[in-house]
């Protein structure tokens, strides 16, 4: 398994990927935000302020680490937790809360539940919520890049359930035959929901998968934020090389619930999260930039000061934007409206008030 | 007698079945230690154990597969697909495959299984926890299609469909999951499949419904009432096979008919309903038929109250019907 930071401290300095200092930084406020971002979001969930959400807890380095190790014309197919890599491509901390919250601010108009974010500008392609589906679609848009020869690389993401899934299958089936430009980035976050790793596959670990299907597989220590910007950097090069996909699996830990409606107590042992928990991406990060001299504690305050006050004042802004337009129901089901739908919008704007009550919480 | 949620009499429908009968095994995604997403399988893994409540790796297809293979082989599976919305993966294999097997072997292989999944908006989902697929079933000969609208039918059409010879898709509207309670017998009732049931004696119009739309059906007679119009609620509980007569019966002796469902309007399962009426006894109307349904499009997050069909929005229905 690929490692450059252990969790014990020691650094191998030979691997240490050529990253600025002020990249290093950026990369741990990157991490910051998600983990700032996630904390109060669970809460805002849990006071009824929002509907759902799914942290990237304890994922941060696999994410961050990842997302930086691609350009920005580079296509990304998130799965739930990479809502980092969109921030990190620039995207507004406003629109974020504003579709967490549903309201007008979204760009895509409340119409999805939180997590799934789309933005065409950033090339951060719009999910479902149906697992696997993203992986396919991710080889097939490297391989349009392959046809075009625009020198892109595109990175797909899943959890480890979705390898069980048959579009993980075909993706990389394809993808191997036609040497298409993609990185399937796996983050083996150890559960499906309930379901534990050795209950999802028998195999030796994801990686060991891809030599079957003719790609190479790396295995890289998920929470080490090097390994994965260097193991993500190295495979997305081959991509552009011409060289084919890569399977990266990111070896890693969920420490929240599976979701805002999950209550992981029911199946899981604390234990092993405590064991986790003293792995913390984050920790070991902070640990290095402060051993190189690149974060003070007074820094780390304000960056994290810094990081809460974004996160709060876009909370703000997004709840006191109005929801969506009722209009905005009907748009974009195809092209134009047609005629029918254009009869129910009709008779709906002519009765509906937009102020009926909603219902309780879920399991999602 | 105990009041149940629809969660509870699901899962006693299933842990009566599973004493009766050890060829029942139950699998899915979280069903065993989790007790599924939403509880309906809760204890289930700690009585029967892992080899009958079986938690698989995340494939739909293949949970349907494995089922179909357990079932020719004679086991009584009652797969559960996690969400309504995630059953795609396994169209391949519930249409092509499940539904053809008494057909295409002569009655060789059969596969007596029941596919529970839980279904329809209400719940702040979003586009792919709220759909309701119905009708891409109901258009597919060899299949079974139950909905129950209440806890006693869940328990009761449930222990029905898993004694049951054919395949049967039961769709649990998870909107009503949780509330309300009602009193369930403890002994082993069944609750026939075919047969509908009216909720409301009327004499001015008929509302075909079914799951979370029956009692927005009743919600909508009884602000008809007011206004002194009498609505017959008729809750069809199986789409396929339809309870013909029960729905020829009904507007036959009110006259007008009023389709309700959550899903898409268009192609919708309530136009077969029409269609049906259009066919048999077009010369009783006393008004067109009214269609009140989702719209056509996606099933939005934010604004999914607006989308889901309400009384109000019912009651607008019943007043062209009435007023015409
Ligand atoms: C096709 C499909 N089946 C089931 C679900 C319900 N579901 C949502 S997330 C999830 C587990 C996903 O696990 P994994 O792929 O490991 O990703 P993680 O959530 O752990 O990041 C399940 C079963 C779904 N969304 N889509």
């Amino acid at each position: 398994m690929l490692q450059i930071l252990s969790p014990s401290g020691d650094v191998d300095s030979a691997g240490l990927p050529d990253l600025s200092s002020e990249r290093m930084v950026e990369l741990y406020r990157s991490m910051l935000t998600v983990r700032t971002m996630d904390t109060r979001m669970l809460a805002l969930q849990r006071q009824g302020r929002i509907g759902f959400y799914g942290t990237c807890k304890g994922q941060e380095a696999a994410t961050v680490g990842s997302g930086a190790a691609m350009t920005a014309d580079d296509w990304v197919f998130p799965a739930l937790r990479e809502g980092a890599v969109l921030l990190m491509r620039g995207y507004p901390l406003e629109k974020v809360m504003g579709q967490l919250v549903g309201c007008s601010l979204d760009p895509t108009h409340g119409r999805q539940m939180p997590c799934h974010f789309s933005s065409r500008e950033h090339n951060f392609v719009t999910l479902s919520s149906v697992i696997g589906t993203q992986i396919s679609q991710a080889m097939g848009a490297a391989w349009a890049s392959k046809i075009k020869g625009d020198g892109n690389a595109v990175i797909g993401y899943m959890g480890d359930g979705a390898t069980s899934s048959t579009d993980f299958h075909c993706a990389l089936t394809f993808a191997a035959v036609h040497k298409v430009p993609c990185v399937f980035f796996c983050q083996n976050n150890q559960w499906a929901i309930s379901v534990p790793f050795e209950k999802q596959t028998a195999s030796d670990g994801i990686a060991g998968k891809a030599p079957a299907y003719g790609l190479p597989g790396v295995q890289v220590d998920g929470n080490d934020v090097l390994a994965v910007y260097a193991a993500t950097k190295e495979a997305a090069e081959r991509a552009r090389n011409g060289d084919g996909p890569t399977l990266i699996e990111a070896v890693t830990f969920r420490l929240e619930g599976h979701s805002s409606s999950d209550d992981p107590t029911r199946y899981r042992d604390e234990a092993v999260v405590a064991e986790w928990r003293a792995r913390d991406p984050i920790a070991r990060f902070r640990n290095f930039l402060e051993l190189e001299g690149l974060v003070t504690e007074a820094l780390d305050c304000d960056i994290q000061d810094e990081v809460k006050a974004s996160v709060d004042a876009a909370i703000v802004v997004a709840e006191k934007a109005p929801p969506p337009e009722i209009d905005t129901l009907f748009t974009d089901v195809y092209a134009q409206v047609p005629h029918l739908l254009k009869e129910q919008r009709d008779d709906l704007l002519a009765h509906e008030h937009s102020d009926r009550e909603n219902e309780g919480a879920f399991p999602l | 007698m105990p009041e149940l949620t629809m969660v509870q009499a699901v899962n006693h429908a299933l842990r009566d079945e599973m004493r009766a009968d050890d060829e029942v095994v139950v699998l899915g995604e979280d069903v065993g230690l989790n007790g599924g997403v939403f509880r309906c399988t809760a204890d289930l893994f700690e009585e029967f154990g892992e080899d009958r409540v079986i938690d698989t790796p995340l494939s739909e297809s293949g949970i349907i597969g494995a089922a179909i293979g357990m079932a020719m082989y004679g086991l009584r599976p009652v797969p559960e697909i996690q969400f309504s919305d995630f059953i795609w993966p396994a169209f391949d294999q519930i249409t092509s495959e499940l539904a053809k097997m008494r057909y295409r072997s002569a009655g060789q292989f059969t596969c007596p299984l029941v596919i529970r999944t839980p279904y329809g908006g209400g719940i702040r989902g979003g586009h792919y926890h709220s759909q309701s697929p119905e009708a891409y079933f109901t258009h597919t000969p060899g299949l079974v299609v139950v909905v129950p609208s209440d806890p006693y039918d869940a328990k009761g059409l449930l222990r029905s469909a898993i004694q049951s010879e054919d395949p049967v898709l039961f769709l649990e509207p998870k909107r009503i999951y949780r509330s309300p309670k009602m009193e369930v017998p403890d002994d082993d009732y069944t609750v026939e499949i075919g047969k509908a049931a009216v909720r409301r004696e009327g004499t001015d119009f008929t509302i075909t419904c079914y799951g979370a739309m029956v009692p927005v059906a009743l919600e909508a007679c009884k602000k008809a009432a007011e206004k002194g119009w009498e609505g017959e609620v008729l809750d069809l509980r199986t789409l396929l096979p339809l309870d013909t007569d029960a729905l020829i019966d009904s507007v036959t002796k009110t006259g007008r008919m009023l389709v309700l469902q959550e899903a898409p309007k268009f192609c919708g399962y309530g136009s077969e309903l029409c269609a049906i009426v259009a066919e048999k006894a077009i010369d009783v109307l006393e008004a067109p038929i009214k269609r009140v349904a989702g719209f056509d499009v996606p099933f939005p997050y934010t604004l999914e109250h607006v989308y889901m069909p309400h009384a109000d929005r019912v009651l607008r229905g019943i007043e062209e019907m009435m007023d015409y």
